[in-house]
């Protein structure tokens, strides 16, 4: 089998990815591991934000706003063509503050990111104004007000995944499930995808297969540095609407579960989830919204996130194997707008792959030279 | 309308619990679904979607299609919920609020 580009991982950034390619490239191959794999994809939190991110970094500032950006028009592209709707609200994002110290540090860090960006669209909400953004919940006594981003959104991530896959197979592409990659060979400038269901050619094949993407990216001279952070998630029963806008770890979904999150824990390849992450989730959840106390919580869960040395995404293009890529990110949902935009336009060979250099892995060279 | 096999001793261990604000018989260490199977109303709520009314279903803990208000609990599987004396049950009708509108 022979064609023109693998993507080697279907969560939500390879899914994304190759969709964007599909639109680029004729024979377009997604290679999906097997419901055993761990899927930080299907473990999500499904924040589509911008305001926290880029401190000190400003050019993944701009990525995410521009991505976060491109989701306007970008969501409805795909609910058209997959027929899937992804539950994307986009009326702006908060962060509560509790106590006069959280509202300070909020305020430092929205100010570090408005001397990096003109017009960040992100402002600190004082609590009277945050009140007037719940008319039907009352805050906690400690709730001091909130970072307030009006591009922030959320999307039900489960459904961008199917919606994203539905659209690449609608642009022409294919999907092969429960795959495992043996090995990528080189030679004659092509790649040789080794699978146990047979070899597939291809001229470019791109690795986004989360944790799993080091070891595949190595042999062809990418080296990506991350480590694996485990996320607990809680989520409670189907309430009435009552929160107009998601906040950075509650938001209330389109069926009315409130999900609650998330903890960012370094215990290696633990999936299991905790007791104590629990209490904490709620204790803090309660703070801000007293009345969550008396709604009950129906699941919980955990996923792994690859995290880069500074949080920021890694774009990878082979120099000694030229038509090899790779991504590693942890915020799939927020950057699918443009990995399935601009970054397959990039690696399909459309326009310059100049801008993504600030996202290669030799940033972190330069930092300890 | 389901009814007990055995009608019986109805003394010492009976007990009465509310369901939406009228007195209802029942036995020491059943459940609320089971009590509530012998109504002549035998619904436990009205779904947050398309207000469809549900009754018990698998009676042992796993559709959650039984979820019924029990005060001071919330929203909890009738049956997998043991009756006592005076508690008070309500219907769930819709969506819950998280704060209560009465």
């Amino acid at each position: 089998m022979v064609v023109d580009c693998v993507v080697i991982g279907g969560g939500i950034v390879g899914s994304a990815i190759a969709y964007g390619l599909a639109g680029c490239l004729d024979d377009v191959l997604l290679l999906d591991g097997s419901d055993g794999d761990p899927r930080a994809a299907q473990a999500n939190f499904g924040l589509v934000w911008y305001q926290s991110k880029g401190v000190g970094m400003p050019a993944y500032q701009r990525l995410s706003r521009e991505s976060v950006q491109e989701w306007r028009s970008f969501h409805k592209e795909i609910e058209d063509m997959s027929g899937v709707p992804v539950e994307f609200v986009g009326r702006g994002g908060l962060a509560y503050c509790l106590g006069d110290e959280e509202f300070e540090a909020r305020q430092a860090i929205l100010s570090r990111l408005a001397s990096q960006m003109a017009d960040t669209g992100i402002e600190m909400l004082s609590r009277g104004a945050v009140e007037r953004l719940h008319p039907g919940i009352r805050l906690g006594p400690e709730v001091t007000g909130a970072a307030f981003s009006t591009l922030d959104a959320h999307v039900n991530p489960l459904r961008l995944l199917l919606a994203l896959q539905r659209a690449f197979a609608h642009r022409g592409g294919t999907i092969r499930r429960s795959e495992s990659v043996q090995a990528i060979e080189t030679g004659r400038g092509q790649f040789r995808i080794r699978l146990k269901t047979g070899d597939v050619d291809a001229a470019r094949v791109v690795i986004a297969c989360g944790e799993a993407s080091r070891v595949l990216a190595e042999p062809l001279g990418m080296t990506l540095p991350f480590t694996l952070q485990r996320g607990q998630i809680i989520v409670t029963e189907r309430m009435a609407p009552f929160l107009a806008y998601p906040s950075d770890r509650i938001r209330q979904t389109a069926c009315g579960t409130v999900m609650i999150g998330a903890t960012k824990e370094d215990v290696g390849f633990d999936p299991g989830t905790t007791a104590a992450a629990a209490a904490g989730l709620t204790a803090r959840a309660i703070r801000v919204f007293p009345d969550l106390a008396q709604v009950s919580l129906v699941r919980q869960w955990s996923g792994r996130r690859v995290i880069t040395p500074d949080i920021a995404p890694l774009y990878e293009r082979s120099a000694a194997f030229p038509g090899a890529y790779a991504c590693v990110c942890h915020s799939g949902v927020t950057l699918a707008a443009y990995h399935a935009r601009t970054l397959a336009q990039r690696i399909a060979g459309r326009g310059s792959w100049h801008e993504m250099e600030k996202f290669s892995a030799r940033r972190f060279d330069v930092q300890a030279a | 309308m389901f009814r007990l096999l055995e009608q019986g001793r109805s003394g010492e261990d009976a007990v009465t619990i509310d369901l939406d604000g009228q007195p209802v018989r029942a036995r020491a260490g059943e459940t609320v679904a089971s009590v509530l199977m012998r109504e002549a109303e035998a619904w436990c709520r009205a779904t947050p979607v398309s207000q469809a009314r549900r009754a018990p279903y698998c009676m042992m803990g796993v559709c959650f299609d039984c979820l019924m208000l029990v005060e001071g609990e919330g929203l909890l599987r009738a049956c997998q919920t043991y009756v006592r004396d005076g508690m008070k049950i309500r219907r769930q009708i819709g969506a819950r609020h998280v704060v209560p509108s009465c």
